[in-house]
């Protein structure tokens, strides 16, 4: 390594190659965005649980701000938090360092990736100020709401949403042919495919699967932007068009998409548990294989959204038995995760909490789907709170449950420092209790039959009877106090950024390679570079001194 | 220490665990996702033609001959493309970069060609809002358009890297992607103008 050359500010931390830079802007940009779409969710909770009056730090809302609120909650949480930060920021931060090289493959497609990523929150977040609002069409943005602003109001926001959204699939396609070619080809001598950590494979598994879906939506996107913006008929059945064919590209990408940040949700915790149950990953060939099932299986689903479209009915029979079938993968992978656990000596810090609840609670979230992908209980459930209520125990276990594992367990190797662990345990509780609180009352609300997709139940008078509307206040209230408990992170955060307890090489005693770097890394990551001798999960090795060995310490 | 204004290539580009080229995967993986996105607006195109029989009338409209001689123009591309890998692969860079010139210049025929063609449907009335055949030609054939334009500039820029002798394996990478255009075009031209 030639010794490090002052570097200026810019080049430093805004337009660095460096994988852990670019990893850490993703990182950054991502819990920016989470702020944003956790505001717009607590103003269209608020306006559901007080229908019509002031809502404190925004004002009334009117129909209009309320589809739009909905639909940006929903795309900034998927595309601009889960995704950025589980696949591009862990991705870029560990993926080099995992498979003990100095950087990405194309370090400067890495800078563009992050850079057309920018550009594109930009945009999301100009949407919501243009003339007309933001896009209210929901985040499926189906047509022929979608493809014209005769009907969906916003001639400037669904465009501008549209091209944010495409943007930052080029983005993702960009980091996604990086990750997969790195992984490929710049892993340390000595590292097989057996021998690279499973949050490694997850990654690279999440972009293959994603790119090989999102091909699709792109055309669609292509075509809805030219119905919305010279006026085409591709999805108007008046000429000839089928708004159906924008439902079958979109889940098509759509539903894989669940799995591409499901994946390295599940990396992540297969990481901490082993890490703080002291214990070889149990059958780590099982979990892989049922991962690249579970990749390939997620093409055969799509249909389970659209069984109230106007299907075929013996095509919903068809995607109703793949979609059970997919929960075996998974139900698989869990149950390796908890072989993982037993007989472990667990330690019970902030990461191996947010990983246990991960797996309780994304296990509620698996269950609810068996009655939405089987199409008989769908025809009623669709469309309900239900639904709300499931998708949001899959995704608030991967987007946020998982994240906050990572970003504790990481948080040393990142910034050198450690998070302060009684502060992190509050903020895990007051996370935890109010989440189910908020959503529980919704699988009742969704039973009940509560549509989602109403202003204000004023008008439903069978929907507005105080046992529903106490649930409704109920939710919202939780969701008010799991929001004031998120200050309590922000707080640790940047508290232990600057004055934590500094935090040595390998402060978990853990065996992958990114704890061989200092931390937090230099530029160049390793100051000799690492040769693997085993695998990652050598934990309680019988005849060993200590109960961990590192994948680089020769025999 | 890089020279000024080199970037320097980090150990991670050189390493080769597979034993392929990291360019030449990469591009590989690039074609990848850039075949689902072919594949579904064809995809769509082909399941909307299925419902729609009067779409071979609309189809009648478009001149095979011009596409005809347009697939021989981008074959012919490809060839010189092929021999300037071959120039490339003895070191003959001012060689390669000839023959990539030639294929830019393929390229530009081409797109020379298309325009007489748009023009002339244009002006006959064939316009993008015809009928829901003719919106799916001008999306198709103008996103195969967009990759030739793409394409020709890149392969612009790896011969001037060539014929100073820079970069020489890139002349392959270019030469991946060009063949892919090609292809492309090899589904566009009997499914928008040979089928009746």
């Amino acid at each position: 390594m030639q010794p490090a050359h002052e570097q200026s500010f810019w080049s430093r931390y805004v337009f660095s190659t460096d994988h852990k830079v670019i990893g850490l802007q993703y990182l950054f940009t991502g819990l920016f965005m989470g702020v944003v779409g956790a505001f717009l969710a607590y103003v269209f909770r608020m306006q559901l649980a007080f229908p019509g009056e002031h809502v404190p730090l925004y004002g009334v809302v009117t129909p209009l701000q309320y589809n739009a609120l909905v639909t940006n909650h929903g795309a900034i949480m998927i595309f601009w938090v889960a995704m950025p930060i589980l696949i591009a920021g862990l991705g870029n931060f560990l993926i080099p360092l995992m498979i003990g090289c100095d950087d990405m493959v194309f370090p400067r497609l890495n800078r563009l990736s992050y850079q057309i990523f920018f550009v594109s929150t930009v945009l999301i977040l100009v949407s919501l100020f243009v003339p007309g609002g933001g896009f209210g069409g929901a985040w499926t943005a189906y047509p022929p709401l979608s493809a014209s602003a005769q009907f969906n109001h916003t001639p400037w926001g669904a465009p501008l949403w549209l091209i944010a959204v495409a943007l930052e699939f080029v983005a993702f396609l960009l980091g996604g042919i990086n990750f997969i070619t790195t992984v490929m080809n710049a892993r340390a001598p000595g590292m097989g495919p057996m021998q690279i950590p499973i949050f490694v494979w997850m990654v690279v598994i999440a972009s293959i699967v994603f790119m090989a879906s999102v091909g699709p939506l792109v055309a669609g996107a292509i075509m809805l932007l030219f119905d919305q913006l010279l006026g085409t008929h591709f999805y108007d059945p008046k000429a000839g068009g089928d708004p159906l064919l924008w439902q079958h590209l979109f889940w098509f990408f759509g539903h894989p998409e669940v799995y591409v940040v499901l994946l390295p949700a599940l990396g992540v915790v297969a990481e901490v548990i082993t890490v703080f149950s002291r214990k070889k990953l149990f059958a780590y060939k099982t979990i892989l294989y049922t991962s690249f099932a579970t990749g390939v299986i997620s093409f055969f689903v799509w249909a389970h959204h659209q069984f109230v479209a106007g299907i075929d009915p013996r095509m919903a029979h068809l995607f109703t038995i793949t979609t059970l079938i997919i929960s075996i993968p998974i139900a698989e992978m869990t149950f390796a995760f908890i072989a993982t656990l037993y007989g472990g000596s667990i330690e019970l810090r902030t990461p191996m909490l947010w990983a246990l609840a991960f797996i309780a609670e994304f296990l509620i979230g698996g269950v609810t789907g068996i009655f939405l992908g089987a199409n008989a209980t769908d025809i009623y459930l669709h469309d309900s709170y239900f639904v709300v209520a499931h998708f949001h125990y899959t995704f608030f276990p991967i987007a946020i449950i998982a994240g906050f594992a990572a970003l504790t367990f990481w948080f040393p190797k990142m910034f050198g420092r450690h998070m302060n662990e009684t502060l992190g345990k509050i903020h895990f509780w007051g996370t935890i209790i109010p989440f189910n609180l908020i959503f529980i009352p919704l699988f009742v609300l969704g039973a009940a039959g509560e549509h989602r997709r109403i202003y204000s139940y004023e008008h439903f008078s069978q929907l507005f009877t105080p046992g529903l509307q106490n649930l409704r206040v109920l939710a919202t209230v939780a969701l008010v106090v799991m929001l004031l408990f998120q200050f309590v992170f922000f707080y640790n955060f940047i508290r232990s950024l600057f004055w934590g307890e500094k935090a040595e090489a390998n402060p978990w005693r853990a065996n992958t390679l990114e704890w061989a770097a200092p931390s937090p890394p230099p530029h160049g990551n390793f100051a000799e570079m690492p040769t693997v001798y085993r695998g990652p999960y050598e934990y309680s090795v019988p005849g060993r001194p200590v109960d961990f060995w590192p994948q680089h310490l020769p025999q | 220490m890089a020279h000024a204004g080199e970037f320097p290539v980090p150990l991670a580009t050189r390493r080769s665990a597979t034993g392929i080229p990291t360019g030449r995967l990469a591009v590989w993986w690039v074609l990848a996702s850039e075949i689902v996105i072919f594949g579904g607006l064809l995809a769509s195109y082909i399941m909307f033609r299925l419902h729609h029989p009067h779409w071979a009338d609309e189809a009648s409209h478009t001149k095979v001959w011009a596409g005809g001689f347009n697939t021989f123009v981008l074959l012919t591309s490809s060839l010189f493309a092929v021999l300037g890998h071959q120039a490339a692969e003895h070191g003959d860079g001012a060689k390669a970069a000839r023959f990539l010139r030639l294929t830019v210049l393929g390229g530009l025929v081409f797109l020379g060609v298309k325009t007489i063609e748009w023009s002339g449907e244009i002006r006959h009335g064939f316009t993008i809002y015809r009928d829901l055949f003719w919106t799916f030609y001008y999306t198709a054939t103008g996103l195969h358009g967009l990759h030739v334009l793409v394409g020709m500039i890149i392969l612009w820029i790896v011969a001037n890297d060539a014929a100073r002798g820079k970069n020489l394996h890139r002349v392959e990478l270019i030469g991946i992607y060009w063949h892919f255009v090609d292809a492309v075009w090899i589904f566009l031209f009997p499914l928008f103008y040979i089928a009746r």
